[in-house]
């Protein structure tokens, strides 16, 4: 086992310059900080930083960090090879032939600039700012300044990512456990504590459910999987849910392959056997919880035998999994993005909430944590959003049949509703696309080639971005060049510590992404951009943020840089802060809910018009709902599993990152292999019942069950053409040139991403690649505007409640 | 004499130490001081009695190019894999020192010259 006291009582603090944040080591300059992106992640670990003459020598992980203890997963270590990579992007970028030829002319920043002003200033006065869109995308540092932009320069409540249909990345989380809890929670890996494993008040999870994500390869959402790897070393039992076999299915006491998009149902088995079994926290449930009778009878035949016909489980495993997080010392719930990627979304987040709450691990040293963003800085996506004239703002593209959206409890506009709005006009045209370091072709832009239709539409299109992606190429009219982490003055909190990042090196006339938009932001509403520096807007983001009393912090950028670049904040590593009335804003002990309890049946979800009670959606196409199909399309079909090498369509112009992984792989079992006639490591089609197709190469393994394929997504290859019609070959791979758009759970929320249906067969010469069958018919079935594809077969199975 | 331990019951393969290592060491792509490899993933056609009746493990194995980081050494730094290590599961020193934390129930390995 590790020994996390003995690891830090023996880290020489002298050789790693304890107290100093920059020192020289012969010709090298290091510098303590921290590091986000570009290129990217969700984490933010300490680093140092070796320089010379302007240029990123080396990175090494920084030890007397807590974030990550010196730890650094293999694209940190590689982050030279992407900041002096010479596919980067040098300059400001004007379109010099039609769109997809990538022809262009360099121009400086001041034209580029010009023309941006020029450009929305006319849009503004003839179309209104809601015709404006800004895209950015997931975990890249511009959670913040992206959405101050787009309210306080181009005056449009239109701030989203783009193509990715349900808010179906962590928001379903988020927003399901504000409602039930009143407060968001993360898995407690001690990862609050400055003293980190060390600490007295913190303990072992006593067994860790991995549910629908591969945490050592995602880090999603602000969490670093390998922290758990850390607490198995310390003694945590492993439950795993999830399709394929991981790291942590084979390690597991438990492992619950479920059928992809079923989790809800594993979820009520799992409320089932604790609640019939009376192995719930009976003081906890009586103290503060409310609706526990209605719960009780919601799951009350939902046994594991029931639950087995449909998420495929061993009924055995599904009661000892129950039973081992019922009575482990604690339970913690590593959640993760197959609860959104499923029609189910929010009935998941319930049966996984509820779980925590019934168990009672609540705020509890090893359990679930209450997390806010240190020191209150980052209070809610849409800063700034108050700054739009209230009639404008109440032209947020949003669909109207959900009750999510009247509630307004989602900043960002819907991206259907904006897909819609880009097919039909209505309820306004859309004029133009801002998209910051998003690559909606190649990544989140779900029906990637109708996707391409619609932002080809749209009269102007600017991308800022580290690289040319095949968004760029496609669509863009200005392409401007961003910095990456290294050459930034910016700051984050996604959780705790707050966390600087500094710039010790510039890229020839690359702007940081806090550059750009304060040169621009000047240019159309100067009065909201009084900073005269990115340091300036860095400690106004800080302290201030325009709200009265500001934040609860005290430093400004550079002291938190000179300090090495992290501060933690007491509240979030205090325990049980329910019962010491920190979470009500009236400053009495309970939850922040309408009753002041946790919530198992849900005033916040039945205020929504979504079930208050844990559900099932069946996919719209599965072996249950549509059985005509599945005869000829007999795989289920799931991905978007992570790999170490790439943060989503990151990283792939990097040879290192490409001698390790250099193709899409779709894991196929062995079974399937055999009956499909599929070779390892061969190329092979993918395809759906409307003959939409991708390509992967076949990887036979065990980590997916028989009946389960998983192809990955976000690829696209640099090395090839970067012209129409192959866009560096991003559709030929494109597992979303089989997901579709407008189709969603309740509340509008989660899309059946990684619960399709597909056949496998080998890929042969002279077969039509998907960019030629997107460059002579558009797609692979037509579509209304504005519409999703009507079913190929009627569901059978539906709602189980 | 100087040795690398590896836990490797907790290697999640994660290649941070192959990457680290090359940086330090200059190597050229396709060349390693530490390379990680891979057995199963498989499950036992016998019950083994186990907890967890699958196969799936990672070991590193140190190449000839491997010095254990001598210069890092001198420096009083951790040589450049263990820092690295996400899965906490690399450690240096000596080598009698390092087959105590021999525990009986995990898996061990432990590399020298």
């Amino acid at each position: 086992m590790a020994d996390f006291n003995e690891y830090m009582d023996t880290v020489n603090r002298e050789a790693y310059h304890d107290g100093e944040w920059q020192w020289q080591e012969g010709d090298l300059t290091v510098t303590r900080t921290t590091h986000w992106s570009p290129p990217g992640c969700h984490m933010g670990c300490g680093v140092l930083l070796y320089t010379k003459d302007n240029t990123l020598v080396k990175v090494e992980g920084d030890p007397l960090n807590s974030v990550a203890s010196g730890k650094l997963c293999m694209r940190c270590l590689d982050m030279p090879e992407a900041v002096n990579s010479p596919d980067r992007l040098k300059y400001p970028l004007k379109r010099d032939g039609e769109r997809g030829e990538n022809k262009w002319r360099r121009i400086s920043w001041d034209e580029a600039l010009d023309e941006i002003e020029i450009k929305v200033k006319d849009i503004k006065k003839n179309f209104g700012s809601p015709s404006i869109v800004v895209v950015h995308g997931t975990g890249r540092n511009i959670g913040w300044q992206v959405p101050y932009f787009a309210s306080a320069a181009m005056e449009t409540p239109n701030v989203s990512t783009f193509g990715f249909t349900g808010f179906a990345c962590y928001l379903p989380r988020m927003i399901g456990t504000s409602a039930k809890f009143g407060d968001m929670v993360l898995a407690d890996a001690s990862q609050c504590h400055p003293d980190r494993y060390a600490n007295k008040d913190w303990a072992v999870p006593g067994c860790i459910v991995i549910w629908g994500n591969e945490p050592i390869k995602s880090n999603a959402d602000g969490f670093l999987g390998h922290w758990l790897v850390q607490c198995v070393q310390q003694g945590s039992k492993i439950i795993s849910i999830d399709p394929r076999l991981t790291w942590w299915g084979a390690r597991s006491a438990y492992w619950l392959p479920v059928r992809p998009g079923t989790d809800a149902v594993v979820g009520m088995a799992l409320l089932n056997v604790i609640i019939a079994e009376d192995l719930y926290d009976h003081d906890f449930v009586e103290k503060w919880t409310y609706g526990f009778e209605a719960l009780a009878e919601r799951v009350a035949d939902k046994t594991p035998e029931w639950a087995s016909q449909y998420c495929d489980c061993d009924p055995d495993d599904l009661r000892g999994a129950a039973r081992l997080m019922a009575t482990s010392s604690s339970c913690a719930i590593q959640w993760g993005l197959a609860f959104e990627q499923q029609l189910a979304a929010l009935g998941v987040t319930e049966c996984a909430a509820d779980l925590m709450a019934i168990t009672g691990n609540i705020d509890n040293p090893g359990g679930n944590i209450f997390i806010r963003c240190a020191f209150l800085i980052e209070k809610r996506y849409g800063l700034g959003d108050d700054l739009i004239d209230p009639e404008v703002y109440n032209l947020k593209l949003i669909s109207k049949t959900s009750g999510i959206n009247e509630s307004n409890i989602v900043s960002c506009a819907d991206t259907d509703a904006i897909l819609s709005a880009i097919e039909t006009g209505e309820p306004y045209p859309i004029k133009m696309f801002w998209i910051q370091s998003s690559n909606a072709l190649a990544c989140p832009g779900m029906d990637a080639p109708r996707v391409y239709a619609a932002l080809n539409s749209v009269d102007f299109v600017v991308v800022a971005d580290p690289f040319m992606t095949p968004t760029a190429v496609a669509v863009a009219d200005i392409v401007l060049p961003v910095a990456m982490s290294c050459e930034r003055n910016s700051v984050r909190t996604w959780w705790t510590p707050v966390r600087s990042m500094v710039k010790v090196t510039s890229y020839y006339e690359a702007h940081s992404d806090e550059q750009i938009v304060m040169d621009v932001g000047k240019r159309l509403c100067p009065e909201n951009w009084p900073f005269a520096t990115d340091e300036e807007f860095a400690t106004w983001y800080l302290l201030d943020q325009r709200s009265p009393g500001g934040t609860l912090f005290d430093k400004d950028f550079r002291q938190l840089v000179e300090q090495g670049g992290t501060e933690y904040w007491d509240w979030d590593e205090t325990y049980y802060k329910y019962e010491k009335g920190l979470l009500r804003p009236d400053g009495q002990p309970g939850f922040n809910t309408p009753t002041g309890r946790i919530e198992l049946w849900s005033f916040g979800y039945d205020r929504w018009g979504v079930d208050p009670l844990p559900y099932h959606l069946e996919p719209p196409e599965s072996p249950l709902s549509t059985p005509e199909t599945f005869k000829d399309f007999p795989l289920v079909l799931s991905g978007g599993g992570r790999s170490f090498e790439f943060f989503h369509s990151e990283h792939r112009q990097l040879p290192t990152m490409r001698e390790f992984h250099p193709w899409p792989l779709v894991m196929i079992n062995p079974v399937d292999a055999e009956k499909y006639g599929i070779r390892d490591q061969t190329w092979v089609w993918l395809e759906n019942s409307r003959g939409a197709r991708c390509k992967q190469l076949a990887t036979i393994t065990e980590q997916t069950k028989a009946g389960i394929v998983h192809a990955e997504h976000g690829w696209w290859f640099p090395e090839q053409e970067a012209a129409s019609p192959n866009f560096f070959g991003t559709f030929d791979s494109n597992l979303n040139n089989l997901t579709q758009a407008f189709y969603v759970g309740q509340g509008g929320i989660g899309s059946p991403i990684k619960s399709m249906l597909c056949k496998v067969y080998p890929v042969q010469d002279g077969d039509k690649l998907p960019h030629e069958v997107v460059a002579e018919q558009g797609n692979y079935a037509q579509w209304e505007p504005g519409q999703r594809y009507p079913d190929i077969e009627e569901p059978l199975v539906t709602y189980i409640k | 004499m100087k040795a690398l331990l590896v836990n490797y019951e907790y290697c999640t393969g994660c290649h941070s130490c192959e990457v680290a290592c090359r940086n330090e060491l200059g190597l050229a792509a396709g060349e390693f001081g530490i390379k990680i490899t891979e057995v199963g993933p498989y499950k036992y056609t016998e019950d083994l009695g186990l907890e967890n009746n699958w196969e799936w493990v990672y070991v590193p194995v140190l190449t000839k190019a491997c010095n254990l980081c001598e210069d890092r050494s001198k420096l009083g730094k951790l040589p450049s894999c263990v820092q690295a290590c996400q899965a906490w599961c690399l450690y240096y020193g000596e080598a009698e020192d390092l087959v105590k934390k021999f525990d009986g129930k995990t898996r061990w390995s432990l590399f020298s010259k």
